[in-house]
């Protein structure tokens, strides 16, 4: 057990540094371009490229160069912004990310108990018009460009219908923060909530209900139903709860990939300042310190997300505890 | 007695063996299994008239709306209805300056009406949907190709080659993949790219393409290495391998045919997650760069008319759900007529 989470930690590491050393390759070492001048920004003065090359080593070998960059982003964390001179980017991107958590623990909220609710459904009523039409709707969903989808609702809830009874409560675009506006907070909240949660719903419903369909077919379940159970608590005790297992892996890297920075374009959208949101700005600036920053904390989040996962799959799957 | 075996064994009610199992390979039982289905035909006459329309981009431009939809309209005049009107109209919101481009027509000219530019959308659209189409059909290509080589080097030669690719995919899986898109896109489109000889610039289509498709290699190798492990140890490969055959006959003859079916169910699959990829990557203006268009884009540019003129983002979005839900269903029917146990992720 000790050995093995030693091993987790060790791969964990492993990868930490394969993607630093990727993403180092990716923003300083591409080929026939120049470094500094990428970094400094569009139409940077020679001066500023210089000083960019100096402070980030660019006449030095690879690996200092590395050494320099990860000193920079984790422990001095002094990197610094040069389109918008001065502006530091590990506080900036600490400052956005609560925006972020927020607005993917809420989907993470509604996918969950929509997926299970979609899978459920249609497993029970397997072959029926109801769940032909769940899982058309869930395919619809995976389908959609979530960007889209937040154009249309902000069209629908912003403009169209906004002076009707139904949209009228939606507040405009932006974030309030929680502690400050609670209830401002969860009212900005609830359209990018649902609109991030859309694909989410699609892809677990799926998921779950090929996975009960799968269940049912197993011994355990002619077991239970044998034995004169309630069709309900074989649902509930017995097929969903070993079908649930694969969603714990399924939830930790989505979960982890949306809050690093993949809800972006839900940011983008409805105008939360996240990660993704600074992300966007300094793409649009062409700021390459700013991506450089969010990229890599983000990545390092995801890779602790999912170290997490493998501990807490280890904890709840008897089946994989007893190996 | 021979004739009354005779009269029944050649009695045309009776139906013979043959006649009502025709060709019978797994190819033709799969494709009658997926001509069968009602939803499939259906996805697939949407995708082709997705593709001729697309591919009849130009004619659009030349006959029918008849503007350039590259270039900015802004002082274009159009006739509706016999009355002359300007493409773009003084703005009735506010203080009433500025301009809104007109709204859908539903006629030859600007059906679905124009963007800031002036430009006709519709021609746009098709112009649009041309690229979103060639991106991720390059892209879905370059993938599948990359997956497969790694995916099979990796499963089939084990070893030393085995553990570097699982390691490198290992990398690359725990990097989220719009933040590799983004990482490479803005340093490839911020200044092109130089290898040698060949140079790339920054508004060039292949680095969407090339970008898209090594991004998801690792989501399709890894099935693909786990498919070709268990067929490894499958009997007719033991078989094989005890009855001396050389290994590059078995990886040909039992190990390529045996992940063809699960690389195919991909296609389809892959091409809709690419297309979405694309727009996506676009909408944040680092996939298809100016002047060109693709469907991504041009959501992008109806973002500033999203109030006033819906259309220009709407029409390109319904355009992409139809032909990602299309490639979904295909994908669907695909795998239940090929490989059940195929599964992306």
């Amino acid at each position: 057990m000790v050995f093995a989470v030693l091993q987790r930690i060790g791969q964990m590491i492993f990868v930490m540094f394969g993607i630093s050393a990727l993403v180092f390759l990716i923003f300083f070492a591409t080929p026939g371009s120049d470094p500094a001048a990428r970094l400094a920004g569009r139409n940077a003065s020679p001066e500023t490229v210089e000083a960019v090359r100096k402070e980030f080593g660019f006449d030095r070998p690879l690996p200092v160069q590395y050494a320099i960059m990860m000193k920079r982003l984790f422990i001095t964390q002094d990197l610094t912004s040069f389109v918008n001179r001065g502006y530091k980017i590990v506080p900036a991107v600490a400052s956005a990310a609560p925006v972020t958590l927020s607005l993917v623990a809420g989907a993470a909220i509604l996918w969950l108990i929509g997926g299970v609710f979609v899978g459920v459904v249609a497993a029970l009523t397997r072959d029926s018009w109801i769940d032909r039409g769940l899982m058309a709707l869930a395919l619809i969903g995976v389908s959609m460009p979530v960007y889209w989808l937040g154009e249309v609702m902000n069209l629908v809830t912003q403009s169209r219908f906004h002076d009707t009874w139904l949209f009228s409560w939606v507040p405009a675009l932006g974030y309030k923060p929680l502690l400050v506006d609670p209830v401002g907070w969860f009212k900005t909240l609830i359209i990018p909530w649902f609109t991030l949660a859309v694909l989410y719903i699609g892809i677990y419903g799926r998921v779950l209900r090929a996975n009960l369909v799968e269940a049912y077919q197993e011994d355990f379940i002619r077991t239970a139903r044998a034995k004169g159970l309630s069709p309900a608590r074989v649902m509930i005790r017995h097929a969903l709860r070993t079908s649930l297992i694969p969603f714990v892996t399924m939830f930790g890297l989505d979960f982890g990939v949306l809050v690093g920075g993949a809800a972006l374009l839900t940011e983008v959208v409805f105008s939360l300042n996240g990660v993704g949101r600074l992300t966007y700005q300094a793409l649009l600036n062409l700021d390459l310190p700013m991506i450089l920053g969010t990229v890599m904390y983000a990545s390092f989040f995801v890779v602790l997300a999912n170290a997490l996962v493998d501990v807490v799959y280890v904890l709840i799957d008897p089946r994989v505890r007893a190996d | 007695m021979t004739d009354a075996s005779n009269t029944v064994l050649n009695d045309p009610a009776l139906p013979t063996a043959v006649a009502a199992r025709p060709a019978s390979g797994p190819w033709q039982r799969s494709w009658r299994i997926l001509k069968r289905d009602r939803a499939t035909l259906l996805a697939a006459a949407v995708l082709i008239l997705i593709i001729l329309s697309s591919l009849a981009a130009p004619f659009y431009a030349r006959y029918v709306s008849g503007t350039d939809p590259f270039r900015s309209n802004l002082s274009a005049r159009i006739t509706i209805d016999g009355k002359r009107t300007k493409v773009m109209q003084a703005s009735t919101e506010g203080l009433g300056l500025g301009v809104t481009p007109i709204g859908p027509t539903w006629s030859a000219q600007y059906m679905l009406g124009a963007d800031t530019q002036g430009r006709d959308v519709a021609a746009r659209l098709l112009y649009g949907g041309r690229n979103s189409l060639l991106i991720a059909a390059s892209s879905t290509a370059i993938c599948l190709f990359f997956a497969a080589v790694v995916g099979i080097s990796a499963g089939f030669f084990g070893g030393v080659v085995d553990k570097v690719l699982s390691r490198i995919l290992d990398i690359l899986w725990a990097f989220p993949v719009y933040l590799l898109a983004i990482s490479l896109s803005i340093v490839f489109i911020s200044q092109g790219i130089v290898i040698g000889p060949v140079e790339i610039t920054g508004d060039s289509l292949l680095l969407p393409i090339f970008i898209i498709g090594i991004i998801y290699v690792p989501y399709v190798a890894r099935p693909v290495r786990g498919r070709v492990l268990s067929l490894k140890e499958s009997e007719f490969v033991l078989a094989a391998r005890g009855l001396g055959i050389p290994a590059w006959r078995i990886l040909v003859y039992d190990i390529l045919p045996n992940v063809s079916t699960m690389l195919i169910v991909f296609v389809p699959l892959m091409m809709g997650l690419n297309i979405i990829t694309e727009s996506s990557l676009s909408f944040l203006s680092i996939g298809v760069q100016a002047p060109d268009a693709s469907w991504g884009t041009i959501i992008q540019d109806g973002q500033t008319l999203l109030y006033t003129r819906p259309a220009v983002a709407l029409a390109p979005g319904i355009a992409i759900v139809l032909t990602v839900l299309s490639l979904n269903v295909l994908g669907d029917s695909l795998r239940d007529a090929l490989d059940p146990r195929t599964k992306l992720v």
